[in-house]
């Protein structure tokens, strides 16, 4: 039992973090029809500006960390939506979802040939000695990033509900016609879920980067996970991007332990295509409309 | 008795609060020209797309030739002998005319594997070109679709409907953005081919004078349901319609 | 009429360039234009399936593994190629078929996704399940395929053989895209709405244009395992089915030679840009991505731009237009 809580555990830790990157992904799905295939190199890429910050620049952790979020937010926020997102969405979505992977091609084999292709330790941001919870054995760092993490949901599900922005962002999301008629900036609130999106990727990659080292490659997985846990959860809704990435965070690692290490990859993939068959609008979303 | 060609019953639809079709019900008759109009918000394009099977009704039922087509989808519909125009992008822009019009008749010869191995043209050219130089456009027959006048467009959308020689034609708001010489071009072809076919048609329309020297029977909506009906003199004459129309 | 010809004689000029091709160069340059005659076929069905029924499929290279691997399968077990390639063949538009009947019932780009997935699930089968697929060490020692008095041993003779089989699946694209059908796809792209009022059964077409475009995939697989002889999980992963999209795009995405353009551009190119290395694909991505903002239409898209301003388009537009990616 105290095992099954260790994985359970360790898994809500690990799926939280998806989570943060799941709902980015959804944000900027919602806000401008963009299925960004690059969203796990977005979660790749921060990272290595951290460690270019420590290892080039010589800065202090904290220095680097606010580097590299400030650069992402620019890079992967900003720059994104201008040069790629802007240009190619009039042309329509097939052709932006294929320049999205394009990207994800370009950051990837970039940080390979800039940075280099082997793995490189990334400093913990929490630390990670072991306690006890519940009998089990857990890591502190899980639970930090567990803590962060749905923190971070809380703080964005407040600004997206409280704020007369987030409000202003969600009427965009769902009727962006109607939205301009009542005044709202559509075209900041578009940039806004950049931006959200480009932050969130970040500090997923802070929090998990530690735990998988920082590689050019790892973006594969993210994504694909990221795009999983969103559209498992409910693709238009923040909080079936949470679900979803918790869902899959916990029954990977119960996969992984009790089930098959072989295969461990397969169960998101059958639960996305089972999920697309039976339910597509996913586990919490509604079949009509859109929120964001 | 044959049934009527179409026949609506005690359709309604609400979005949320707003009932926007309320308990309407009407038959169509063979070869009638039923015009369905009413000021703006009156619940004509929504009880369009319910019969068309867009949208799915709350309340009632569409029955074509005593069918139920309720839940159909839009090529189903069109198998039965249903078919439409639309109000805009209606034709294939990168496509030739006679492409355009092939293809609307290509699905209703033969099965999936002559339209394979069979010849390019689906046998359709010939018939193709009648109906091209019924609405007068065999000038055009070689151009692609995309780059003729918005009128032309209209011609070529009404040309395709037709092209499978269904017995009910819905047309959607067919006069609209339409300049004078065409519409009466348009109106001319429509009636001419109603004469010719027999073929019904319902014509959903803003343009009043329009509506009224095409149809041969007017239905009214307003708010949501129907309101009046009878011939085009009768409905000029109903104080409830310029009411309805003046915002009474 | 003149443009007809103009066709013809540049599609003739290509075939005897073809065949001219690998005359006294060395086999590793005959290699690489097999290869490329190879990935043509695989570009050939995506373009089928996204060019024409616009969807995007990210599994064309788990349908090169299913056609390599059930050729080499019954290759090594005694089959002639012949035989062995139609199996593999079939089974790629079965499994075409059930994949996409009810990806496609969905909206949006869920195919997308759910190829994505089954990519890299058959990646993992082919991966774990050694006992048939010989997991990561892959299969070895397939045959090439001997017709008597023809044997393709020599890299220049596979080629040919490559070529023929390559004419033969044009030929039949071409028969399909000029059919009814390929009007049905046609409209299918332009306006699926309209299409669908006039009695097109979309949803049956864009699965067929699926099936096909996946048996494509298939046949190009098969023809993968003779020529290298030697074939494993890694050559069919998810980034190889990127690379097929490329392909496709670059090439010009609805446009019949499109896909021999841009299997030329992914496959020719960096041989004769070696010093590039590490940075091909950057650059080469980066080129996607911009040739996207300004030419959606690829390649053969920027063709099409210059010859509409050279000439009106006064000729029948059917098959000499390329789709726009909606």
């Amino acid at each position: 039992m105290s095992q099954f809580m260790q994985v359970f555990l360790s898994g809500l830790a690990t799926g939280s973090i998806y989570a943060l990157v799941a709902i980015g992904f959804t944000l900027v799905w919602q806000a401008a029809q963009t299925v960004n295939f690059a969203q796990g190199e977005f979660v790749m890429v921060p990272a290595f500006f951290v460690l270019v910050g420590l290892h080039v620049l010589h800065l202090p952790l904290w220095m680097a960390l606010a580097m590299a979020m400030v650069l992402s937010i620019l890079v992967l926020g900003l720059l994104f939506k201008k040069l790629v997102v802007e240009p190619i969405l009039p042309s329509g979505g097939i052709s932006l979802i294929i320049a999205t992977m394009a990207l994800g091609i370009l950051l990837k084999e970039s940080v390979k040939e800039f940075y280099g292709a082997e793995a490189q330790p990334f400093p913990a941001i929490v630390p990670h000695d072991p306690i006890n919870l519940f009998g089990a054995v857990v890591s502190m760092q899980d639970l930090m990033n567990l803590f962060l993490s749905l923190g971070i949901v809380v703080l964005l599900t407040l600004f997206l509900n409280r704020t007369r922005t987030g409000r202003c962002m969600q009427a965009t999301a769902q009727n962006p016609a109607v939205a301009e008629i009542l005044g709202v900036d559509v075209k900041r609130m578009i940039l806004y879920a950049f931006l959200i999106n480009a932050a969130l990727a970040a500090l997923a990659s802070f929090l998990i980067t530690p735990v998988y080292l920082a590689k050019f490659s790892n973006g594969e997985t993210l994504g694909l996970i990221a795009f999983i846990a969103a559209i498992v959860g409910g693709f238009n809704q923040i909080r079936g991007a949470l679900a979803g990435g918790l869902l899959i965070g916990v029954l990977d690692n119960l996969t992984a332990t009790y089930v098959t290490a072989e295969y461990r990859a397969a169960l998101p993939l059958v639960l996305l295509i089972a999920i697309i068959l039976l339910r597509p609008q996913g586990l919490l979303g509604t079949s009509e409309g859109r929120t964001v | 008795m044959t049934p009527p060609v179409l026949s609506v019953r005690n359709i309604s639809k609400r979005f949320g609060a707003i009932t926007a079709v309320r308990d309407v019900s009407f038959d169509v008759h063979r070869s009638e020209i039923l015009g369905l109009i009413g000021p703006n918000g009156s619940g004509k394009s929504t009880l369009f797309n319910c019969i068309l099977g867009q949208l799915r009704p709350d309340g009632g039922h569409v029955e074509v030739n005593g069918r139920d087509v309720s839940g159909m989808r839009a090529s189903q519909l069109n198998r039965l002998g249903v078919g439409r125009t639309f109000q805009q992008l209606s034709v294939f822009p990168k496509m030739s005319v006679l492409d355009n019009i092939i293809l609307a008749g290509q699905e209703h010869h033969g099965t999936m594997a002559s339209r394979l191995f069979g010849p390019p043209d689906a046998g359709l050219t010939e018939e193709a070109d009648r109906l091209i130089g019924f609405f007068r456009l065999t000038h055009l027959r070689d151009t692609l679709a995309g780059s003729l006048s918005y009128g032309q467009q209209k011609l070529v959308d009404a040309a395709m409907a037709f092209m499978a020689g269904p017995g009910l034609v819905l047309l959607d708001e067919p006069a609209g953005g339409v300049n004078l010489t065409m519409l009466a071009d348009l109106k001319d072809r429509l009636t001419t081919y109603n004469a010719e076919h027999g073929t019904t048609f319902v014509v959903i329309e803003h343009n009043m004078e329009f509506v009224m020297s095409l149809c041969t029977r007017i239905i009214v909506l307003a708010e949501g349901a129907v309101i009046a009906e009878g011939t085009p003199e009768e409905i000029r004459a109903n104080q409830t319609v310029i009411d309805a129309y003046l915002g009474g | 009429m003149g443009g007809s010809w103009l066709r013809y004689s540049l599609i003739g000029l290509l075939v005897v360039a073809a065949i001219l091709a690998p005359v006294g160069q060395g086999n590793y340059f005959t290699y690489v234009l097999t290869s490329w005659l190879i990935f043509s076929i695989a570009a050939m069905g995506l373009n089928l399936t996204l060019g024409y029924a616009g969807q995007i499929s990210l599994a064309q290279a788990s349908f090169m593994a299913i056609g390599a691997y059930t050729t080499a399968l019954l290759t090594l077990a005694g089959w002639h190629w012949m035989l062995a390639m139609p199996v593999g063949l079939f089974l790629c538009f079965v499994v075409g078929l059930a994949l996409g009947y009810p990806a496609l019932r969905v909206k949006g780009h869920f195919l997308a996704f759910v190829t994505l997935a089954f990519n890299t699930l058959v990646f993992l089968v082919l991966r774990n399940e050694g006992w048939l697929t010989g997991g990561n060490y892959g299969l070895i020692g397939m045959p090439r395929p001997d017709f008597g008095l023809f044997s393709t041993m020599r890299q220049i003779n596979f080629y040919y053989f490559t070529l023929a089989v390559t004419a033969v699946a044009a030929l039949v694209m071409w028969g399909i895209v000029r059919s009814p059908w390929g009007r049905a796809f046609k409209a299918l792209r332009e306006n699926p709405i309209r299409a669908e009022s006039l009695g097109v059964d979309t949803r049956r077409i864009t699965l067929l244009a699926f099936a096909i475009g996946s048996a494509y995939g298939g046949l190009a697989g098969a023809l993968v395992t003779p020529l290298v002889q030697f074939i494993e999980p890694g050559s069919f992963g998810l980034v190889h089915s990127l690379r097929i999209l490329l392909m496709v795009v670059v090439g010009g995405a609805g446009f019949f030679f499109g896909p021999f353009v841009g299997a030329a551009v992914v496959i020719l190119l960096p041989e004769f840009l070696r010093f590039t290395e590490g940075y091909y694909l950057i650059i080469y991505s980066a080129l996607v991505i911009v040739m996207l903002a300004f030419v959606p239409n690829g390649l053969l898209g920027v063709g099409a731009l210059l010859r509409d301003r050279l000439r009106p388009a006064r000729q029948r537009a059917d098959m000499v237009e390329g789709a726009r990616l909606k």
